[in-house]
């Protein structure tokens, strides 16, 4: 039963990481960048939401939507500003840009709400505990949400990206850029859609994170950002479904190297996952071995 | 009346300088392409004929000189405009998308038309190009060289164009599949559609087309009537090799 709960809360952090890794593999699909102030767009959802439970007032769902159209906001401005002047640059120019966006992002949020760690109100997400096979495995009602809400999210977005007229000028985008302008679709407005999409589901991950880890500070969203890009080239960077799985693995691996081998050596154990997946196939889970025929 | 359409010019290109970055590419050409007819662009590699074409669906935008098409100016008007105005490139090297399926690529060739003509404007390309009916489902990526060449011309026909253009169709294609693609060109002008044609098959493109332009390193060397120029010593010594 102990194996069966730490498998339910790998489940879990999963979940979140691949709400997350979504943001990175969409973005790296469509903008080829890696943003890396994603991570940092989840802790501002997750203090916009701190704000609106605790300032505002205002119900947990408003509260939700409000960190959604926020971060949806910033991760369309973030683009615009600074990354689409370097639509021509090089890849390292837009990457280092990106690093620098993460660091402002982290020490705006310093300014704004301070360095001490906020309680996230647990009680934003109200669901009633399960207990299963007599009670002996509990399942807290975030981690149902969580799970059911990565669902969704995954379900929609491939229908989003394989039925829609949209989802489909995204595909276009990310297979040749050129070859979608001359089919008319607006290259520029793509891509910012991309940033709000997945910045709209930062703020959802971030509310999910706090609500099960609740210590909220500026740096909150690095580490979980960088282990849901983990997650991403886990996966394939740049395929959806591969987001999905590759977080799920992540949470799963990190979870039961925490409980079954070693808490300090967690990390360590799937960054080395990582290592050894990328050895034998380097595209990752789930990527693309796309051969070009002449 | 038709003698109206006649006179007026589908698309005037007046005196384009392109660049990428310090190189001159085209430097100052001028030619136009009247509704009805097909007009090809030839020349050696590197004359600037693609260049040319991707100028002219906004893809680059020229430095100086001007594009009018259907009367109005477009110089600089980027690609994704372009399409809605009535125009479509048949790129260089095809470019579908492989990983979409054969119907998804035909749709997304009629992006800037309204959902509703996507049924029938697929039954006409299906018509013309019954082997991508029979390969629908299949993903792009997946089809022959000659199949792909077929599914990039029926996608940039979706949008119903204008004016078509079509960058080097016979490129790396088996003979017997040239003349196929020709004779498609062939029957689409005969169903009234205006096509400027950029090959390196000289020979080709002459006996398909009424009109036709000589590059010559980024300048027009020569023009005339294609059955003309199919004729004339010098363009057969340079280009037809003959």
């Amino acid at each position: 039963m102990a194996f069966l709960s730490s498998l339910v809360n790998g489940l879990s952090l999963g979940s979140i990481y691949a709400i997350i890794a979504l943001g990175y593999t969409m973005v790296y699909g469509i903008a080829k960048m890696l943003n890396f102030a994603h991570g940092d767009v989840i802790m501002v959802g997750a203090y916009i939401a701190f704000c609106g439970a605790q300032y505002w007032g205002l119900p947990p769902v408003l509260c939700v939507l409000c960190a959604m159209a926020v971060c949806t906001v910033l991760g369309v401005t973030i683009e615009r500003l600074a990354y689409r002047p370097l639509r021509q640059a090089t890849s390292l120019a837009v990457l280092i840009t990106a690093i620098g966006m993460s660091y402002l992002l982290q020490n705006l949020a310093l300014q704004i709400w301070g360095a001490n760690p906020k309680s996230f109100p647990t009680d934003l997400i109200a669901f009633p505990n399960l207990s299963l096979f007599s009670g002996q495995l509990k399942v807290s009602g975030v981690t149902v949400v969580t799970v059911l809400a990565n669902l969704v999210i995954m379900v929609a977005l491939t229908f989003f990206t394989g039925k829609t007229k949209m989802g489909k000028a995204m595909r276009c985008v990310s297979e040749d850029r050129g070859a979608a302008e001359l089919m008319g679709i607006n290259v520029n407005r793509t891509i910012s859609m991309t940033f709000a999409i997945g910045s709209a589901l930062a703020a959802i991950a971030g509310v999910l994170l706090c609500t099960a880890y609740p210590t909220l500070q500026p740096t909150t969203g690095s580490m979980p950002g960088i282990k849901a890009f983990t997650a991403a080239v886990f996966g394939g960077i740049g395929s959806i479904p591969g987001a999905m799985v590759g977080g799920l693995l992540l949470g799963i691996i990190e979870i039961l190297s925490r409980a079954y081998i070693s808490t300090e050596l967690a990390d360590a154990i799937v960054f080395a996952v990582l290592i050894v997946v990328l050895l034998v196939r380097p595209t990752g889970l789930l990527g693309k071995q796309v051969r070009e025929k002449v | 009346m038709s003698g109206k359409q006649q006179s007026e010019l589908l698309l005037e290109v007046s005196d384009i300088h392109v660049y990428y970055g310090a190189i001159h590419a085209i430097k100052g050409i001028s030619f136009d392409v009247r509704p009805g007819e097909i007009v090809a662009l030839i020349g050696a590699n590197g004359a600037g004929k693609s260049t040319t074409l991707n100028t002219i669906a906004g893809l680059l935008k020229p430095r100086s000189g001007s594009i009018r098409f259907k009367g109005e100016n477009v110089t600089g008007t980027p690609a994704s405009r372009m399409v809605f105005k009535g125009l479509a490139l048949c790129p260089e090297g095809r470019r579908i998308f492989q990983q979409m399926t054969v119907k998804e690529n035909l749709e997304m060739g009629a992006f800037s038309r309204p959902n509703t003509e996507i049924a029938s404007a697929m039954e006409d390309v299906f018509t013309r190009f019954p082997r991508l009916k029979e390969r629908e489902k299949q993903v792009a990526g997946t089809l022959s060289g000659g199949e792909q060449q077929m599914l990039a011309m029926g996608r940039a026909l979706m949008g119903k164009p204008d004016l078509l253009m079509l960058d080097e169709p016979s490129m790396g294609l088996a003979p017997i599949l040239v003349e196929q693609i020709f004779a498609i060109i062939g029957e689409l002008h005969a169903a009234g559609t205006t096509i400027l044609l950029v090959e390196q098959n000289a020979q080709m493109a002459l006996s398909v087309a009424d009109r036709a332009y000589v590059l010559e390193t980024g300048t027009i060397g020569m023009s005339g009537q294609a059955a003309e120029l199919l004729n004339d010593d010098a363009v057969r010594k340079a280009y037809l090799g003959h």
